[in-house]
């Protein structure tokens, strides 16, 4: 039997194995270095970082659904300055390969944190996480705007220069998710990160109220899975040459193969690890079986295969 | 910035027993070597409902006590009272099924480096961590005195031999089912002042932690309280379990309950700023 060549690229980013956790879902990696070397899986996409401090949404945050969770947190963080001068030397020391995502109220800001990671060393790329469900103003969700989303990563673009990959992380809440994916293309994005929670709410009968702080708040796990795979499917179908890292509601290997067979050349992990912290290590053993038991002899050959036309057709 | 309890392990545990105690369900699980690493105040997540479970996150249970010497090896108990989706499928898994679960997590309810007079104060199923925690006392020398309340009697916690390691132990329901009528919070004044308390330590719902915190700071007494915040993972990653916390600066963060907590200074908690925006 060969090897299983498990390793995968965004950009000009190389990765050994095609599995990260998902922005926001391993806050910046420490706890989840209780349990695996995080420098066993593909890498770690941090918690989206804005300029300042802050506090994010009032509790309560999370309410659990049917095979899925809602959260309102609101990106809550340290800012990018204590970012920097604590998170990124962990993960670097860990031998961690690191996607840091970042987050903007305004074009302006993106390009502010692009401007400090530029000269970081040890970062393999950046997420452009202008698909936050859980701001202020949905106005202001940029993913949900062709020409927002476009100048964002314009902006980051021309700031960060041609070295560091950029991805776009897209909201599936949308009516033409191929059209936005284009446009960020465009304007110099390397890859996509499909898809951010989708926007929901929960009611509580009992107070007969919004259950969340934040009223609604970004749906998450399996319950979102189905329209993670059309999302990735959709998109790759378009741009073949641009990789994905698919995301939403991956909890095993299987789900993780049904991702990269749409297109997917990568997948995150989010809502699995709060439920175990160790799915990532399961997911990326049963991945790599899952292809060595089809005939497969690298991962890229099972990249988008669900578009292939039938053998006989 | 405090970092996830160094104990910490995933494992698979079998249930040792499973006993129906009024209200509650007293849980025994095989936990091992794992035993020797509990705090009182720590706690365990559980994964609930099996492998095709719509339930997707761990539930939280606070450990009650653990064992290191029994004959099956080292053991924790929790008590479980059967109110959601996730404790009633644990409720109704008997001896010998396999749970898989992380412990200890969280913080550790701090013990005085002298023996000095301190009152246990539980709120419902919340006092079940205290017994743990009586007994620790108790060996230190301290005067373990211990308050119980709840909506009504059978809400009550109060295991028989839980009273051994304690000096007295009174219980206050608010319909006068059991105990004295009243709250559990009124008398605690009188206590603090009669017996010179010099820590309160407290678990139960967060109304009860505040009026605690209110009485202890009137009284410039240390108050250690377990705090209750709906959890997803219990391990530090999701950030829905914050709670307003002062600093050392006097500014105020969102603190995780599971990893700055569930164990946290009362004084500190910024209990009107509950669920407001910061």
């Amino acid at each position: 039997m060969t090897a299983l060549d498990f390793s995968t690229t965004i950009g000009n980013a190389w990765f050994p194995a095609p599995t990260f956790t998902a922005s926001g879902c391993a806050s910046s990696g420490r706890e989840l270095a209780q349990f695996f070397p995080l420098r066993e899986m593909g890498g770690v996409v941090t918690k989206s970082v804005m300029s300042k401090m802050r506090p994010g949404r009032p509790t309560p945050r999370m309410a659990e659904t049917p095979s899925g969770m809602l959260n309102s947190i609101g990106l809550q963080g340290p800012g990018i300055d204590a970012f920097l001068a604590k998170d990124v030397p962990y993960l670097v020391e860990q031998k961690a390969r690191i996607i840091v995502s970042i987050a903007g109220e305004t074009v302006e800001e993106y390009s502010t944190l692009a401007r400090k990671l530029r000269s970081v060393s040890g970062i393999s790329a950046i997420e452009v996480n202008i698909s936050c469900p859980n701001v202020e103003n949905r106005g202001l969700v940029f993913a949900c705007d062709p020409e927002a989303s476009r100048r964002v990563i314009d902006g980051v673009r021309r700031t960060i220069g041609g070295e560091l990959p950029i991805i776009a992380k897209l909201s599936p809440d949308v009516t033409d998710l191929v059209s936005i994916a284009k446009g960020v293309v465009d304007a110099g994005a390397d890859g996509l990160a499909l898809i951010n929670t989708v926007l929901g709410m929960v009611i509580n009968v009992d107070t007969m109220r919004p259950h969340l702080g934040g009223k609604t708040g970004g749906l998450s796990g399996p319950a979102i899975r189905p329209i993670a795979v059309r999302a990735v499917y959709q998109v790759h179908a378009a741009l073949p040459q641009i990789p994905i890292l698919g995301m939403g509601g991956i909890a095993s290997g299987k789900d993780a193969l049904e991702m990269i067979l749409a297109g997917a050349s990568g997948v995150s992990i989010g809502t699995a690890s709060f439920g175990n912290p160790t799915a990532i290590m399961s997911i990326q053993n049963e991945l790599k079986q899952l292809l060595t038991d089809r005939g497969f002899t690298s991962l890229k050959q099972a990249v988008g295969f669900a578009h292939r036309p039938n053998e006989g057709e | 910035m405090t970092q996830i309890n160094k104990s910490a392990k995933q494992l698979l545990a079998p249930i040792v027993s499973n006993k129906r105690v009024g209200q509650y369900h007293q849980i025994i699980i095989n936990i091992g070597d794992v035993a020797a690493t509990c705090k009182p105040g720590n706690f365990v997540a559980i994964s609930v409902g099996g492998d095709s479970s719509r339930m997707v996150l761990r539930r939280a249970f606070a450990i009650s006590r653990v064992s290191t010497s029994t004959t099956v090896g080292g053991t924790m108990e929790l008590i479980v009272a059967p109110h959601g989706q996730g404790s009633k499928w644990l409720c109704a898994q008997g001896e010998g099924v396999v749970l898989d679960l992380v412990a200890p997590l969280g913080t550790a309810f701090g013990i005085p480096t002298e023996p000095v007079p301190v009152l246990l104060v539980g709120g419902g199923y919340g006092s079940a961590p205290l017994f743990g925690l009586a007994e620790l006392l108790n060996s230190r020398g301290c005067r373990v005195d211990m308050l119980l309340g709840a909506s009504t009697g059978s809400k009550i916690y109060a295991p028989m031999e839980g009273k051994r390691a304690v000096n007295s132990m009174r219980i206050y329901t608010e319909d006068g089912s059991m105990g004295v009528a009243g709250r559990v919070t009124d008398p605690i004044a009188e206590i603090i002042r009669d017996l010179n308390v010099a820590v309160i330590y407290s678990c139960g719902p967060m109304p009860m932690l505040a009026a605690i915190t209110t009485i202890a700071d009137q009284f410039d007494v240390v108050h250690q309280c377990a705090v209750e915040e709906s959890m997803a993972c219990g391990i530090g990653i999701c950030m829905t379990c914050v709670l307003p916390v002062e600093n050392e600066d006097g500014s105020i963060s969102n603190l995780r309950s599971c990893i700055d907590g569930p164990v946290m200074d009362g004084s500190k908690v910024q209990w009107s700023k509950v669920g407001q925006q910061l």
